[in-house]
Order: C-alpha cells, then structure tokens, then sequence
C-alpha cells in the first residue's frame, strides 16, 4: 500500500473548558472569553488530529491539516503541525467569517479537492462552538465518499479502513474502502503531547493560505453570504438559583440531613 | 408549488413505535397545528399497526417501508417520503442514524439542518418555523431560522413531550417503495457490553460520579450503595470515562447519554454545560461537591457542601432508614 494522503479538519475556536461563567455574548450577538483565555483548536478536532497521526506511524503516509476561519492565532493553529503533521492550510479570509455547516463544508470540499487526492478526511464529530456535528457528512456529500462516524480506533488495512465505531453500550466494527470521511470522538484517546523539537520545526513552516478566489469560489456561496441557516438569536437563559443548602455539623450530618429533606419533600 | 407539511420520521422497534417517534409525533403535531398543515409520519419497521398508530396521534398519512439496515437506505426512504409528501419541515431523532439522516439528508438536498434541537416551534411573530438548539457545549442556546425547504431539524431525546393518542382521525397508509442501498461502510463485528441491572435512560434514580471521584473504587462502592438503595443506576461524567475509571456506556452529557429521572444526584461533579446537557431535564437535582464555588450549585435544588466521601455514606444510611419504615 503506497503513502497515505490524510487530511485533517481543524477550528480554532474559544475555549471549551473555560469555566461556564466566563462565557458571555456581546452586542454584536457573538460569544466572547476574557482576552487572557486564548482560543484553542476544538476538543474532536485534537482527536482527529491523533487518529491521523496513529494511521501514519503505522502505515505511513502525509498529514495536511485545513482550517477555516479568520484571522488565526498562528501558535494555537500551528500545534497541529507541532504534534507531527506535515503540512497547514489555512483558509483565511473576511469572506469565510460566519459560516455555517454548508459553506463550511463547501469551502472545505473545494479545498481538499485542490489538493493532490486523498485517501482519508478525519474530522471531529463536532465542533466545540457550534456543537452541529454536520460538515463531516458535508463533506462526504460534496466530495462523493463514504462517511463513517464516532470513531474509536481508526486502523489502514491493504486499502481498506477498519474503524471502531461508537454504539450505545458498546462498539461495531466497519470496513469502508478508501478513500473516505471518518469523524472521531473522545474514545479514540487524547492527542498527544508536541515534544520540543516539534514545536520549534512548527514555528519554521508557513502555512498555506488559500483565499476564496484560489478556489474557485465566489464570497456569496461562502461565509455568512452563503448560509442556508440563519441565526437569529444566540442567548444565555437566565438561571435563578434556587438550591437549598443543606447543612449539618459535620459533613456526614449534611448527609444525614439531606436525605431526612428529601423525605420531607416526598422526592423519595 | 409550495411544500407545506411536517413529517416525522419515526421507527417501530419490537412492534411499538420507539419513544423517540412518539416524542417526534408530539412537536410535530403542535408544529403541524401553529403552521395551520397536515402532519405526516414514515415509519420504519411498521406495518398495519404502524399506521393506526401514528393516526391516532395526529398524523393524517403514514409512509410505510422495511427497516434499513444501513444509513443509505434510510436516505432513500427519507427522500421517497419526502418526493411524496412535500413538507416544510422534517423532524427527525437525534440519536443512533438519525444523527447521520439528519445531516446527510439536507447536504443531499441542498438545504439547511439542524441538530440536537431542543425546541421547535413557530415563531408568532415572523410566522417563522424557529430550531432551538444548545451551542458552546451547552453554555448558550441559539435560536435558528432558514429559507430553505424543507427545514431539517434532529431532535434531542426526551426534550419533547410523548404524544399521547387522543382518538382515530382521517388517515392514509402509504407504502413507499424503495430500493435497500447497498452498504459501502460494512458492519462486521458488534461488541456489546451487557449492562448489568436498569438501563441509565430509563432509570427513575441516577447517580452520577465526576472527576472528583478520583478513580474507579467509587463507582464500584459508595456510588452503586447509593444506586442500590434508590434502586436507581450509576452514570458518570465525561473525565472518569476518559480516565478510564468508569465505562463509556456510564458517560452522560452532551455527546454521552441524555437522562430526564426523577431524581439526579451528582457527586463530585463541577457541572459543566457538557454535562448539564446530559441531565437538566431531571426533576430534582441533588449536588454534592466539597467546593463551593461549583458551578453544580447553580443547577441544583438540593446541595450539600463535602467531601462526598464523609457525605455519601451518612446520606445513604439514612436514606436507607427512612425506607425502611
């Protein structure tokens, strides 16, 4: 089996694991951090970023790595070339702002197409902004390839992949020719860890970047211009706190307590 | 000619309609009433039964077709109702192939989906079918319109209230003919883990460990004591699972299961929007986190500050004395 072309979808987005209460929506409708919580690239994305680079150790092959956005935080993208893959593209563009799953997916599908084939798409099952879990099947509508998702070990087998796929209770084995999507979830297991002399070959590499017109692509099929679903309101429903403590002289009183509650309150 | 209508795409599982087509059958009945149209409804699997079903229950058409055994069938069916029926608006389960129907559906069609909905309703003043969906982990909600159609929404399970038959009306079976795709992904292997004890979807008692555990022993110990007395089931949050310290099948949250029991009792968990995502539908949540500042404690109703090693236990003796009476 030659070389493996593998792509990987990533996002840079805000921080998931920021503390629930530092999310906030400004005026302009768009959720915001503090300045000091740097974006990071998605949660699912870091695990198909690890999927691809486990099918390259073990049958080789190259990695490009694509990400959609505008203006890019270079360090945080550029982990995805510290942990090992070869090559970034970066589709950075006022025009990709604002896109939803469709002109994600489009723009993606035109990118991946520009380059020299591929055998496999790894994407994350979702992103962790907008939480849709749409552009993997996107992508395998436009580019015409079979999809498979949830996966939890991905292995290259003569041609074929087999992939461990995620169903309640339990996995199931598949085989999909190649080339194909696949999105991955948590149970794949965490990206690895960049080592030192990863890190300093990412900050030598320049990204690629590709605008709209490098690919074909007119500003009103694209971004914002280009969705077919609207956002119309993006809010925080206000939560009125409304638990009751319950106390006791010690921790294990509280315990007592709770429950002797519950009881009052016919919970159980 | 305009499409109007709302079809739900639902499945009968061992010979009844899944409680997932029955909460489908709920939105979309009141949908079908605000937009002043007829509700359709495909069932998979189904066969008379099906269709008397899903009439007395609102629908005034039922599309019929075997059960497919691959996504790409599904599709196929999905577009033969859809070729049929015309509709504005196409629910569908967020959960097993509907995750991937839903999706693959409107990229399919050239038109707009959305996923894990919690809300799907008519907007009074737009006229407008508005999705309401969590984003940001669950740290927002966004509310979502579109001009296409039809507008594809996969619902979240057990967000939507069941519809309950309320009498025979006027109703057609149709069945669709469709030709099975032949799968290009194929199955080869099923490894199930046999849940021992009630199903976490359907327990009426959860108890949920988090990262506070610490490890494994928990869960095995003062967590399942605590189940066991409630005769309720152990569940996990997502950093034990990743941690190995309790299996996936225990993960609920936003991409693990989604549970609505009576009563929710989380131990060791900061409550995070994933989380929460998992379990706000729960009738009364009880938090127990040594930290204060645990953002469990703006969700719950009930909360006791500890170390849930010293609160666990005591609680769980007296629970136990107080059934016992």
């Amino acid at each position: 089996m030659s070389d493996l072309r593998l792509v990987v979808c990533c996002k840079q987005v805000l921080d998931p694991e920021a503390p629930p209460t530092a999310f906030k929506i400004d005026s302009s409708m768009r959720m915001t951090l503090p300045p000091d919580m740097k974006p990071v690239i998605g949660q699912y994305d870091e695990f198909a970023l690890e999927a691809a680079l486990r099918v390259r150790e073990s049958v080789g092959g190259t990695i490009t790595v694509i990400s959609l956005g505008n203006g890019f935080v270079r360090d945080v993208i550029k982990k995805s070339l510290a942990v090992g893959s070869d090559e970034l593209v970066l589709l950075e563009d006022a025009a990709f702002e604002n896109s939803d799953s469709w002109t994600t997916a489009v723009a993606l599908s035109r990118a991946i197409q520009k380059l020299d084939g591929f055998d496999v798409v790894f994407c994350g099952r979702q992103s962790s902004d907008w939480d849709a879990g749409q552009v993997g099947f996107g992508l395998a509508e436009l580019l015409g390839v079979p999809v498979v998702t949830l996966a939890r070990k991905v292995e290259a087998i003569d041609g074929t992949l087999r992939i461990e796929q995620v169903i309640p209770d339990g996995y199931q084995v598949v085989e999909v020719p190649m080339p194909a999507v696949v999105t991955v979830t948590s149970e794949l297991g965490n990206l690895r860890y960049p080592v030192l002399k990863g890190i300093m070959a990412a900050a030598k590499k320049q990204p690629t970047i590709w605008k709209p017109e490098d690919l074909g692509l007119d500003p009103a099929e694209i971004g914002s211009s280009g969705r077919k679903l609207g956002l119309s309101k993006l809010y925080q429903p206000v939560k009125e706190a409304r638990c009751e403590m319950i106390d006791g002289e010690s921790p294990a009183e509280a315990g007592a307590n709770l429950a002797i509650k519950l009881r009052e309150a016919k919970v159980i | 000619m305009e499409n109007k209508g709302v079809l739900v795409y639902g499945e009968m599982v061992e010979g009844k309609l899944s409680s997932s087509t029955l909460e489908l059958l709920g939105c979309g009945r009141q949908l079908a009433e605000q937009l002043g149209c007829g509700l359709g409804c495909v069932v998979v699997g189904g066969e008379d039964q099906a269709t008397s079903d899903v009439c007395t229950r609102g629908a005034s058409k039922a599309y019929l077709a075997p059960a497919p055994d691959n996504v790409d069938t599904h599709m196929a069916v999905a577009a033969a109702a859809i070729e049929a029926a015309k509709p504005s608006v196409v629910l569908v389960a967020h959960a097993g192939f509907g995750r991937e129907l839903g999706p693959r559906l409107a990229f399919r069609l050239g038109v707009a989906a959305a996923t894990d909905c919690i809300d799907v309703k008519v907007d009074s003043d737009s006229g407008r079918v508005v999705l309401t969906k969590p984003v940001y982990g669950g740290n927002a909600l966004a509310d979502f319109v579109s001009d296409a159609t039809p507008l594809i929404a996969t619902v979240r399970p057990k967000a939507m209230a069941a519809a309950d038959p309320t009498g025979a009306g006027e109703c057609e079976s149709i069945v669709l003919q469709v030709q099975p795709a032949e799968a290009v992904a194929r199955v080869v292997e099923r490894v199930e883990e046999k849940v021992e004890g009630i199903k976490l979807e359907d327990a009426t008692t959860v108890v949920s460990g988090g990262r506070g555990t610490g490890g494994s022993a928990p869960f095995e110990t003062i967590l399942k004591e605590l189940a066991d007395v409630l005769h309720g089931a152990v569940g996990a949050s997502r950093p034990p699972c990743d941690n190995g310290w309790a299996p996936e099948s225990m993960h609920i949250g936003l991409t693990g299961k989604i549970v609505a029991p009576e009563l929710y009792i989380a131990v060791a968990i900061s409550g995070a929007s994933q989380h929460m995502a998992g379990c706000s539908g729960s009738k009364t949540l009880v938090a127990i986190n040594k930290d204060e500042e645990a953002n469990i404690f703006r969700e719950a109703t009930y909360g006791v500050v500890g170390r849930f090693e010293d609160v666990v236990p005591a609680f769980t003796a007296k629970l136990r004395e107080l059934l016992a009476d």
